[in-house]
């Protein structure tokens, strides 16, 4: 049993573990933490793969930026734990339905799966000329457009944070 | 090459487990942060097959995942403030504005 294989079934448990107690917290603060425990392990994960822009990524954008702007969140709606509610399906007939769907595209998607290709970024060339820069010559001369289109979607929460900020006339006019 | 399906795998239970908050959780903060989870889902399912095909566009498609990700938890966010604001709670069961008496 080499190291990668334990280092990556410790990963899978704690990743495992904590999504699902996070997600059975009654408290959303808790639940946060167990999530914040989630994501630096997912960026340990991505570091086995050989992928250290996106572990450093995962840490910045989801446990330092996200995560903190729930907890933000939380602090500004005072919200208290939740009530224990009625579950959304209601008979067992339309849970089976539902899983039954879900299992359905993960057998398609298994089936028809190809695992044949093979492209042209190998260990050695990652080796050779950096992660990190091999990454951002593919992002800026193949994905230049996609990226350009992001730049404009980032653009669209900035509107709605100031949507917030608009008070309505008592007429109904903005 | 050994690894690949526990990836696979991982990648899958922890998609049902985002799903599965996502329908039983009422409270609209956990939804959300179980979509997180199923994005994150997806993201270590693109870095797996990225690694192992040796190709680094699925390394780029994850950062447009996790940079739309971040966009789309400020307008959710955005939008759950604003309807705190008009009905005072964040139980998803008290939103029925359009529901039939």
């Amino acid at each position: 049993m080499s190291v990668v294989r334990i280092l990556f079934f410790y990963f899978a448990f704690v990743i495992l573990l904590s999504a699902f107690m996070g997600l059975r917290q009654r408290s959303p603060v808790k639940a946060l933490l167990w999530i914040l425990l989630l994501f630096v392990h997912i960026g340990g994960l991505y570091l086995l793969l050989n992928a250290e822009v996106l572990a450093f990524l995962q840490i910045i954008i989801y446990a330092g930026a996200i995560l903190v702007l729930y907890l933000i969140m939380l602090l500004i709606l005072d919200v208290r734990e939740e009530e224990r509610s009625m579950l959304y399906l209601k008979n067992w007939q339309s849970r089976i339905w539902a899983g039954l769907l879900v299992s359905f595209f993960f057998i398609l998607g298994s089936l028809t799966f190809v695992n044949k290709h093979r492209g042209e970024h190998t260990l050695d060339k990652l080796k050779e000329v950096g992660p990190s820069k091999i990454l951002g010559r593919l992002l800026f001369e193949d994905f230049t457009f996609p990226l350009i289109i992001l730049a404009f979607l980032l653009l669209v929460p900035l509107l709605g944070i100031g949507l917030l900020f608009v008070k309505r006339r008592q007429d109904g006019s903005a | 090459m050994g690894l690949l399906n526990g990836y696979l795998v991982l990648g899958v239970l922890l998609f049902g487990i985002g799903l599965l908050g996502f329908i039983i959780r009422r409270n609209l903060i956990m939804m959300l942060i179980s979509v997180e989870i199923m994005l994150n889902a997806v993201n270590i399912k693109l870095v797996a097959l990225s690694h192992f095909m040796q190709d680094l566009k699925g390394q780029v498609m994850t950062l447009f995942v996790m940079a739309s990700a971040a966009g789309a938890v400020a307008i959710g966010l955005i939008i759950l403030l604003m309807v705190y604001r008009n009905k005072g709670t964040v139980d998803v069961e008290k939103y029925d504005l359009l529901r039939e008496d």
